[in-house]
């Protein structure tokens, strides 16, 4: 199985390939059109700033050929913003995958970022959760949420529910860090791998 | 719901953990790598590395050492120690560290928290602050907590968020290597007046500290090393024990 982890200004994908690594499985790091578009299946990680990577998937043409992947694709934390239609986040127009705007989280009391372990709850059909009980930690970083919409296939709730994971035809998105959820992490990414 | 944390810390010198009381007499406790995996299968929330003899020599080997640590971790980690650079970050996270703390450097050039924040964003810069009482008030410290500055320990938190420090450890020297408790009313202060969350560090000695730290001290997390380090708490027991009391606790 050839595995396409895509390449781009986004921080800290090092520790997706070490996940990988554990898994036992090989990857290719790569902003390369062709090896992304011939790989069995394609992870689309990142921690960072909404503007500037779409700045970047635009100057490297990725932007135009995320969305029309056949593959399954597995979309994680800036990654899955990036999929939706736009975000606050610098008002960013994003890729419009799923047809959601990205808001940003606004408490009077909650803190914000949202960070640490909470727990999600799975909506519908969702095949990454697998074996997994409901209320199962995962591991949390964002200011910003795509909101529960259509594509909903788990919820958390902070401030608000928002969407801990969506789905829509071969794309698979978690705003978590399946890759340093432990051992739930672990079995989301595996089962990612199975599909 | 969202969980507190327990985070262990380890404290590195020359590639081994180590652990003082009151940053003085060090004594060997391991190998980190090893101790850090450990920590994740027993139900550690996070992991912090502190390199606590920072030293340009030392860089490679800490690099090497966090590298080591994210293929075999599968929870967070933070680094910490003698960062002052955009560099030093990001040869740090390019290894595989979550995130990074800086201390004496911010307090500094605090310039340099709006430079990491802007550069690798908030959520991986956390800006670890070292206080103490003197004279009737809390004062940032720096250099493991040896020299005094001018700054009061709220003011400063208060400037180091507004300039996109995305958590604030909180260390009390006054509590640290007591195991007398965390010191809960500074940490409640400082967490009230936050929109970012405290980890409190300093003082652990009993579960009922860490029960105290998140009722009392309003900390979004607990941070020790000692007590872990020397089995005198087990994590998945101490969680166990504040689930048991009601705080939201990840446990599997």
């Amino acid at each position: 199985m050839e595995i396409a982890i895509i390449k781009y200004n986004a921080g800290n994908v090092q520790s997706v390939m070490y996940a990988m690594d554990r898994i036992g499985v090989k990857y290719t790091w790569t902003d390369d059109e062709k090896v992304i578009e011939s790989a069995d299946k394609v992870i689309f990680p990142g921690v960072g700033e909404a503007s500037t990577a779409m700045a970047y998937l635009r100057e490297k043409g990725l932007d135009q050929l995320i969305p029309k992947l056949q593959q399954p694709v597995l979309a994680t934390c800036i990654g899955m913003q990036l999929l939706c239609r736009d975000s606050e986040e610098n008002n960013t127009t994003c890729m419009g995958v799923f047809d959601v705007s990205v808001k940003r989280f606004i408490s009077p009391d909650l803190k914000i970022p949202h960070v640490g372990w909470n727990s999600i709850q799975a909506y519908g059909e969702n095949p990454l959760m697998e074996g997994l009980k409901n209320d199962e930690y995962v591991y949390f970083v964002h200011s910003f949420y795509a909101p529960i919409n259509p594509y909903t296939s788990a919820a958390c709730a902070y401030v608000q529910p928002f969407s801990a994971m969506m789905q829509k035809d071969n794309f698979y998105a978690a705003q978590f860090h399946a890759e340093i959820s432990g051992l739930v992490g672990q079995k989301i990414i595996q089962n990612f791998l199975a599909l | 719901m969202l969980t507190k944390r327990i985070i262990p810390c380890l404290d590195i010198k020359e590639g081994r953990t180590v652990k003082g009381t009151n940053f003085i007499d060090l004594r060997d406790a391991g190998d980190p790598v090893e101790l850090g995996a450990l920590y994740a299968e027993q139900g550690a929330d996070e992991l912090v590395f502190l390199d606590i003899t920072a030293t340009v020599d030392n860089r490679k080997t800490l690099v090497n050492l966090v590298r080591e640590v994210a293929r075999h971790v599968n929870i967070p980690f933070t680094v910490g120690g003698g960062i002052s650079s955009i560099e030093d970050v990001s040869a740090l996270l390019n290894a595989g560290a979550d995130k990074v703390s800086i201390n004496s450097s911010a307090v500094r050039r605090p310039q340099l928290v709006d430079e990491l924040a802007m550069q690798f964003g908030s959520q991986c810069i956390i800006v670890a602050i070292d206080t103490r009482f003197v004279g009737g008030k809390n004062w940032v410290h720096t250099h493991g907590g040896r020299k005094i500055t001018e700054i009061q320990t709220l003011a400063w938190a208060k400037e180091v968020e507004s300039r996109g420090a995305g958590e604030i450890l909180l260390t009390s020297m006054d509590a640290d290597g007591t195991k007398a408790g965390f010191a809960n009313e500074l940490t409640s202060q400082i967490s009230l007046q936050s929109s970012i969350p405290i980890i409190a560090s300093g003082g652990a000695g009993t579960m009922e500290h860490f029960y105290e730290v998140f009722t009392e001290g309003k900390a979004d997390a607990g941070l020790a090393a000692s007590i872990f380090h020397f089995k005198e708490i087990e994590i998945i027991e101490l969680k166990k024990y504040l689930a048991n009391k009601g705080i939201p606790m990840r446990i599997y």
